[in-house]
């Protein structure tokens, strides 16, 4: 059966990974619901984190042929109740629109989201939260005259204890192990 | 990583040269990195780093084939009989896509080769200039690791990181793109060998506590089967796989590239697997309690069908690369480390013990498929001859002592069943791409490995012609490889399906072919033709005792089929003998 996940790779910081990553998603005939790149808590190590829709089966293989790549350092494959995660949201809104009657207090607030700039002819609103919260917002503002509406991809942080540090320390504990290479 | 009291302290000043070009950077790099044959073909960008060739000509040997692809294919063959990485270079652009199928061909069967393709100057790339293509993007599907340098400070380093990356974990190609204004621009040289990327780690720690749950399921199995691979040979395994046989009195069974891994003529050797291995060891894959895949990655030419693949088994994979656990095949005991180091842990920890009843049921299937299948296609006493009788005697006339090279298709697979091999690394054949053309060019990069052996390459009449201009590679270096060309006027494996599965309709399988003595003579290689069975025996010894090149072109039946088949779809139990 076909589940959420949110994959977090960390990778070096290296041109054309993401086009290796893509690859072995579109191999697979697996679509990418969203897709955030930023720079991760360790300097020089990119943050990558993409939400697919697949088997848990699929995701296990996905999975290790991305850690596969040179340039890859850990993979994390999580379920949505193993993360905190937020997506953005940027609306703007017909001024018209969304002084008449009481929306900002019943919508907006509602809502929880927030006032960015406000001019004769526009609002332009901000909301953070998932993205079902997102496209609540969306169809309940939509009456009010949507003229643009822009989402982010997801941003998520794991609930678990170990972080992305002590991996790498391990990692190069494992390289002291190291004997000499089979070939050569 | 390093600080730069470290790289000072291990630097290499090569000659008091400390200021040279990327060119002779590269150059020096890769005599750092021991190498002193290289395969390739120039072109405009890479002009420079040709240039400078000449002046390494003592230390460097470039071999300049007659296309791009069979120097990709020369140099992996040439990697896969001296242990050594593959060397190749090409131009940009159709230089560089010339290389894909040879690219492609040692990623899936995991040899190292390093490219080295040229890119246009830097200010153009991305521009559509003449010969440019983006390599990095047409490679990176099929290629381990690559990379595009722009600065020649940054090849030394590049090219380290490269030959590590090649080698070690599960080896593979690797592609460097190096710009012509790259190649030119001066630098301070320095060496230093990799053998450390921070997010790359091949050596994995041992897995003890697997190894001892599978020694205890070794010790109480009762039809154990050994499925072993390439691994074992990118390993080294070769010794460690014979003990630990002989210890336990299991069977073995190899999967093609897994070949010459496990001496054939060893009493527990049960033969190949796969689509069209041997009857015993596809037929009782299903019927073994316990399967030790070693160094190998469950291809569907080895399964066949997946939901009736050893059901009866529990599952053991050693196995380097983790992506190819559980792939195919869901594993009872996963041990991701190195077939070597698996092998010695586990050794010690495995009880002796023998298995005459179980491996009676191989002899059993044996004699069945000798009877059947391998007397008539091996010992035929008329008719026209057959690829199977041809293996049969080179190997017997070799004594098993040659390397092997093969095209793809019939010619393949009979070599492959019935030369006896007795050398470990004495196969080279194209598995998981099949690349048809593979033959010839990897005869010239195994002769040139290694010299002091015998090296045969079976070609077809179909994958002959696909890279036959590398005859001319053959005339310029006097290589001395022997090539058998077994023509059957046809595209043999396709006519086969052809003749199977579509109702006898060949389509585009029939081949109008040219006169190959008169083409091999033509490039200056002394080349007979045999249609006869009592002059084979005969043109075969004139063919080894050859000095130099020799082409023997042997008048196959047109309509041999290669059995036992497991047919596509089919289960491995389901093998068949005759059509």
């Amino acid at each position: 059966m076909k589940q959420e996940f949110t994959i977090s790779l960390f990778t070096e910081d290296h041109i054309g990974i993401l086009g290796q990553i893509t690859i072995i998603l579109t191999r697979r005939q697996i679509n990418i619901d969203s897709i955030t790149a930023s720079e991760s808590a360790v300097k020089g190590v990119q943050l990558l984190t993409l939400v697919v829709k697949t088997t848990n089966e699929m995701i296990q293989k996905v999975a290790r042929q991305m850690e596969k790549l040179v340039d890859v350092m850990k993979v994390f494959v999580h379920t949505s109740d193993q993360i905190i995660y937020q997506e953005i949201a940027l609306f703007k809104v017909t001024t018209k629109g969304l002084m008449s009657g009481n929306v900002i207090d019943h919508v907006v607030r509602a809502h929880n989201a927030r006032i960015l700039e406000v001019s004769p002819e526009y609002i332009v609103l901000e909301k953070t939260g998932h993205k079902t919260e997102i496209t609540e917002l969306l169809s309940q503002l939509e009456p009010y005259g949507v003229l643009q509406f822009a989402r982010s991809g997801r941003v998520a942080i794991t609930k678990q204890v170990k972080e992305l540090n002590s991996y790498l320390k391990e990692m190069d504990e494992a390289n002291r192990y190291k004997t000499e290479p089979a070939l050569n | 990583m390093k600080t730069e009291k470290e790289t000072e302290q291990t630097a290499v000043q090569v000659n008091g040269h400390d200021h040279i070009t990327g060119s002779e950077a590269l150059l020096q790099s890769l005599i750092e990195e021991g190498v002193d044959t290289i395969f390739g073909y120039p072109g405009g960008a890479i002009m420079p780093v040709y240039d400078k060739l000449m002046d390494y000509e003592d230390k460097l040997t470039h071999i300049l084939t007659r296309h791009e692809q069979g120097a990709a294919h020369a140099a992996q063959a040439y990697a896969m009989v001296t242990g050594k990485p593959g060397i190749c270079f090409a131009t940009s652009g159709p230089g560089a896509t010339n290389l894909v199928t040879g690219i492609a061909n040692a990623f899936l069967d995991s040899v190292p080769v390093v490219f080295i393709t040229a890119q246009v100057v830097s200010g153009l790339i991305g521009t559509d200039a003449f010969q440019e293509t983006d390599i990095i993007g047409v490679s990176m599907p099929v290629t381990k690791w690559n990379c595009q340098v722009k600065k020649s400070h940054d090849i030394p380093e590049t090219i380290a990181k490269a030959f590590y990356i090649a080698k070690s974990g599960r080896p593979g190609p690797v592609l460097i793109d190096i710009t012509k204004d790259a190649q030119l621009e001066k630098l301070d040289f320095k060496y230093k060998k990799c053998d450390y990327i921070r997010s790359y780690n091949p050596h994995i720690p041992l897995h003890t506590k697997a190894i001892e749950s599978a020694a205890i399921m070794i010790n109480h199995a009762e039809r154990p089967l050994i499925l072993a691979g390439h691994g074992v040979l990118i390993s080294g395994a070769e010794d460690e796989l014979k003990a630990f046989a002989e210890k336990t009195g299991i069977p073995v069974a190899l999967t093609l590239l897994g070949l010459s891994g496990f001496p054939s003529n060893h009493r527990l050797f049960t033969g190949m697997l796969g689509m069209h291995g041997n009857y015993g060891p596809n037929l009782l894959t299903n019927e073994a309690d316990l399967i030790i895949a070693i160094g190998m990655r469950f291809d569907d030419r080895v399964t066949g069908n997946l939901k009736k693949y050893a059901k009866k088994a529990t599952i053991i994979h050693i196995e380097i690369d983790e992506a190819e656990i559980n792939k195919n095949v869901l594993v009872d005991v996963e041990i991701n480390n190195d077939a070597k180091e698996v092998l010695k842990y586990l050794i010690p920890l495995v009880k002796e013990n023998s298995f005459e009843k179980w491996i009676r049921e191989f002899r059993i299937c044996d004699k069945t498929e000798y009877e059947k299948v391998i007397k008539p296609e091996t010992k035929p006493e008329n008719g026209d001859l057959r690829m199977g009788e041809v293996v049969r005697l080179v190997s017997e006339l070799t004594k098993g002592e040659a390397i092997i090279v093969t095209d793809v298709g019939q010619n393949q697979m009979h070599a492959a069943r019935y030369y006896k091999f007795s050398h470990p690394n004495s196969l080279v054949t194209s598995g998981g791409m099949g690349t048809m053309g593979f033959g010839l060019p990897a005869g010239i990069g195994a002769k040139i490995g290694r010299p002091d052996k015998q090296v045969i390459a079976f070609v077809g009449d179909g994958g002959f012609q696909m890279t036959i201009q590398e005859l001319g590679t053959i005339l310029q270096y006097n290589v001395p490889v022997k090539i058998i060309v077994l023509n059957n006027n046809y595209l043999g494996m396709v006519r086969q399906w052809q003749d199977m599965f579509y109702d006898k309709n060949y389509a585009s399988t029939e081949l109008i072919n040219p006169d190959f003595v008169m083409i091999s003579k033509a490039y200056n290689i002394p080349a007979i033709k045999v249609a006869k069975r009592q002059d084979l025996n005969s043109s075969l010894e004139e063919m080894l005792a050859a000095k130099g090149p020799f082409v023997l072109e042997i008048v196959i039946e047109k309509e041999g089929n290669v059995f036992p088949m497991v047919e596509p779809g089919s289960s491995v139990s389901e093998v068949r003998l005759t059509y």
